[in-house]
């Protein structure tokens, strides 16, 4: 590794021109390997933000709730009876496309841990999934590979993986999305933080061991793929879900002792960044002592120890009094325990390795002068809105609803889901699939967490703008459907090449929308993350701003699920104009991908999401699904299957074409199955918010306003087809 | 009785064993590092499921080498209780407690769903709030749970009434559908010849509040409780 300094080896670790001078007028001399490869992975897009930071700063993150917005670990927010929940959902995009089952694997290890070091007990995973088209033979190898790695992961460190989402398109053939969410559960008063403090007190690495894998991973994740991904396999960590369920319990149990001053997971960037955040949060200096830090294998440098991305390790400052106590601990459970240096008075990070000083670097510098681009935009251009009176219509909404019903993107997902332990904690109220929202309750109380994640990107590619707020929209209805009120969400910004102009449109574009949305609905950006250069030889993906929302319901008992019971009304609350831009109905039946997508009316949307929760909580909604991909028709089946009970539905206002009324994606909608709709019905028409009555439950069949019919069973036959016989070859 | 629970290093459902069983019997048992050997004043060792040291070799295999084993095994040669749930049941297995072995699901994916258990005999310790031939729902959340044992051994299980639940229709028939990991002759659950010691894959402690959809599970811990 006897690599020569200079610009060239920069550009290699991801340094431009520039900003290679910027490292040579901070040190005032040529770096050495070591720093150089500190420098780089500080300042690549992955840790430093730099292409997003100025826009990311649009979105709130503000209110009473918010206990820590972004900027640490992960968001905290208070949810009554002294807890906090604190979540955060973050990307394993690059790595799960070259090697899928450690890729999703890892980033369900690297999301725990971002909890946990805050002081949580992880209680939900949750994940947000794009894959390429089902007919390239690829797709299928990473599908299986991922849900497997997911499963693999959370099943073994027993934290149960409630809710999540798929979508399929040819946009995401050569880099698929794995985006994984953790919500944990914590005293309020009781949270770590990583800012360190106390000059002398010792600096202590727990956890597994350090090998040579990962190393510059942060940087392989800030770069396009080209065709050579495959030789990046290195790149990607291993995980070993026994050891982050062993550290998830000596981390707790040494929480409820005093003697953490500060923790840190080690994730991107490993030692580096954990031990540069650490002293930079704190404005204090650092010395590591490499010799000290526990090694898997041998002869490894100092470079090769900092950049390594080994998995399921963490860095802490303790008090010094207390550093018996901790080590007891990790020993009971059979996990390193090394102090491998101390806080210094100096505002630098000192490296030291088999007595040289490998590396000395002021802080304050790293952080202040990390680079940051206000890169140029390019608006998307608007699309025209598309006339349902002219999109000519040959099925019958029977021969519609079959299709779609069983379309990769509608299609049952129960495939996944029954490889995920969506039980273990035995606190799970609503499992994946029976409501908008997943429910966990939190132990030996009332109080639940509604949990969801969302995007359309199909939404986002034509109008960014519109995308991003419907994507927070989705989020906070999906959560209000349950009968929970929402808090606040976490965004997983999933965008191509930043320096294209038109990408870079689109994620302003998009961070312009979802503010919007965040403030109309009192709904904060809490924590998130942002993975760039999500292209393949120059093709970049769908503008994908993932959104996980979570909410609080005070009572458990008092959720609903999207299941149907017999005799019941069926009404729609929300206006239905019959949408068909960007519609599932369009592109499935038509092949069709166009038009301006559905705006969303955030005052409208509040409104009547505040009116149907309160139905809920007051008892008048027995279930409840709010109406997206496929429209009416599309939720008033999937109640069905859920319910296994038929529905017979009226006809639709006749100025409407029936395929764009049943089918059209108009946004704010909910389907309330209530035992009185007049009651509900006035209520409504008192609030001043749209509602009509659509039919009523019963029987086995769904009768349909054309003179169809379609049984329950068939349906369901339909629409758990797909992925089994797709993946297994059966059913 | 008196319960506790064995916690291996990678073991995670002992919070919910601990919550169905306190919620039946109105005190928290003990919990049981995998390093003790003293289990006196235990009427009843449950080994939950989970992964016991990551399950990276064959399930259960290194469990069945701790010390806590060995007096486990002892307890059990006294007579005492014994009920394995899931890694609890391989650990069973591997330690000879109980006969047979869990092989890979005939799948080899991991199933997690509710499955429903057909009550082969209601006169034991563990069964007796339930009826003969009656039929609970129960989540299962495993990725070996495929019963094997030589047909010796499983025609033996079935003549000595050590069969404990088969998976079953809701109506409580036996069908190739409704075994989804493979086991022979559809069995879920087996005890040893004394009838004390009870190992089954699916999660009766995770069905035993309406919260979470049903109390199916609560009639095997009620039924311990009372013990």
């Amino acid at each position: 590794m006897a690599k020569e300094v200079n610009q060239s080896l920069a550009r290699e670790f991801g340094l431009s021109a520039d900003e290679y001078q910027r490292v040579l007028d901070i040190m005032g001399r040529t770096p050495s390997l070591t720093e150089l490869g500190i420098f780089s992975v500080m300042w690549s897009e992955h840790c430093s933000y730099k292409s997003s930071r100025v826009w990311l700063k649009q979105l709130p993150t503000k209110a009473p709730w918010v206990i820590h917005g972004p900027g640490e670990n992960a968001g905290v927010i208070d949810i009554g009876e002294g807890l906090a929940a604190i979540f955060k959902m973050e990307s394993h995009n690059h790595p799960s496309f070259i090697e899928p089952y450690q890729g999703a694997a890892t980033g369900v290890g690297g999301i725990l841990r971002d909890v946990f070091t805050m002081g949580a007990r992880p209680i939900a995973n949750l994940n947000a999934l794009r894959f390429g088209r089902p007919e390239n033979p690829r797709t299928k190898r990473v599908v299986d590979g991922v849900v497997r790695g997911i499963g693999g992961y959370g099943n073994c460190v027993g934290v149960p993986t409630v809710g999540g989402e798929i979508n399929f398109h040819p946009a995401y053939d050569g880099n698929p999305l794995v985006n994984a969410m953790t919500v944990g559960i914590a005293p309020a008063d009781r949270i770590f933080l990583s800012a360190a403090a106390g000059i002398g007190n010792p600096v202590v690495y727990v956890g597994s061991k350090t090998g040579r894998d990962g190393i510059h991973g942060a940087t392989m994740a800030s770069a396009e793929f080209g065709a050579d991904s495959e030789e990046k396999r290195p790149t990607v960590q291993v995980g070993d879900p026994f050891t982050e369920k062993l550290l998830i319990e000596a981390c707790l149990e040494l929480m409820s002792t005093d003697a953490i001053i500060a923790i840190q997971d080690m994730g991107a960037a490993g030692l580096t960044s954990s031990s540069v955040e650490m002293a930079g949060k704190g404005g204090v200096g650092i010395v590591l002592e490499l010799d000290d830090v526990p090694q898997r294998e041998t002869d490894m440098t100092a470079y090769e120890m900092m950049l390594s991305e080994s998995q399921e390790r963490m860095l802490m400052v303790l008090r010094p009094d207390r550093q018996d106590v901790a080590r007891k601990i990790f020993e009971k459970w059979e996990l390193d325990f090394a102090v491998i240096g101390h806080l210094t008075d100096t505002g630098r990070i000192v490296i030291r390795h088999q007595g040289r000083v490998e590396a000395d670097i002021p802080l304050a510098p790293l952080a202040d002068q990390a680079p940051l681009y206000e890169r140029p935009t390019q608006e998307t251009p608007k699309q025209a809105i598309l006339d349902p009176v002219r999109v000519e219509n040959r099925w019958t909404l029977a021969q519609a609803l079959e299709r779609l019903i069983g379309c990769p993107d509608i299609a049952s997902r129960a495939w996944v889901w029954d490889q995920y332990d969506s039980t273990v904690g035995g606190q799970t109220v609503k499992r994946p699939g029976a409501a908008d929202a997943a429910i966990v309750k939190i132990e030996g109380k009332r109080l639940a967490l509604a949990m969801t994640t969302d995007c359309t990107p199909r939404y986002c590619q034509a109008d960014p703008e519109a995308g991003g707020a419907q994507a927070v929209a989705e989020a906070w209805r999906n959560i209000t459907a349950t009968g929970a009120k929402p808090l606040a969400i976490t965004d997983n910004m999933n965008f191509g090449n930043p320096e294209k102009p038109e990408i870079m449109g689109q994620f302003a574009a998009a961070i312009r929308g979802m503010a919007a949305a965040c403030r109309a609905l009192d709904f904060p950006v809490v924590s998130g993350n942002v993975s760039l250069y999500n292209e393949t030889e120059g093709k970049g993906i769908l503008p994908t701003p993932a959104i996980g929302g979570v909410g609080v319901l005070e009572d458990a008992a008092k959720a609903v699920g999207i299941a149907l019971s017999p005799w019941l009304d069926l009404v729609v609350v929300g206006r239905t104009h019959g949408w068909l831009g960007q519609s599932l109905w369009l592109r499935e039946m038509t092949g069709r991908e166009e038009g301006a997508p559905p705006p969303v009316e955030l005052d409208v949307e509040r409104k009547a999401g505040d009116f149907v929760r309160n139905l809920i909580l007051t008892g008048q909604a027995r279930a409840c699904h709010d109406v997206s991909d496929g429209g009416l028709l599309v939720a008033v089946a999937e109640m069905a299957m859920a319910g296994n009970t038929g529905a017979r539905l009226s006809t639709g206002p006749r100025e409407i074409p029936s395929h764009a009324y049943w089918f059209g994606e108009d946004q704010g909608r909910y389907i309330l199955a209530v035992a009185d709709s007049t009651s509900v019905l006035r209520a409504a028409e008192t609030a001043g918010i749209p509602a009509v009555k659509l039919g009523t439950s019963g029987g086995g069949d769904l009768t349909l306003p054309d003179g169809g019919t379609i049984s329950v069973a068939d349906l369901r036959a339909s629409h758990e087809r797909f992925f089994p016989s797709w993946m297994d070859g059966t059913a | 009785m008196k319960a506790g629970i064995v916690v291996f290093p990678g073991i995670n459902r002992e919070r919910d064993m601990a919550l169905a069983l306190e919620r039946s019997a109105g005190a928290r048992p003990r919990m049981v590092w995998h390093t003790e050997t003293d289990l006196s004043g235990l009427d009843l060792l449950v080994i939950p499921g989970g992964f016991s040291y990551g399950d990276y070799l064959r399930c259960g295999a290194m469990a069945a080498q701790s010390p806590v084993m060995g007096a486990v095994r002892a307890h059990a040669a006294r007579g005492g209780y014994v009920l394995g749930v899931c890694n609890g049941f391989q650990i069973l297995t591997e330690t000879g407690l109980l006969p047979g072995a869990l092989l890979r699901n005939a799948s080899l994916r991991f199933l997690s769903m509710d499955c429903h258990l057909r009550v082969e005999r209601a006169d034991t310790v563990f069964t007796n709030r339930y009826q003969r031939g009656s039929v609970f729902r129960s989540p299962m959340a495993h990725g070996d749970g495929n019963y094997f044992a030589d047909d010796a051994t499983l025609d033996r299980l079935e003549g000595e009434g050590r069969v404990a639940f088969r998976y079953a229709t809701p109506q409580g028939e036996i069908t190739p559908e409704t075994n989804r990991n493979g086991s022979a002759r559809n069995i879920a659950g087996i005890y040893s010849e004394n009838l004390r010691v009870l190992g089954l894959m699916p999660h009766p402690e995770d069905l035993v509040d309406p919260l979470m959809g049903g109390e199916d599970g609560k009639p095997l811990f009620d039924a311990l409780a009372a013990a």
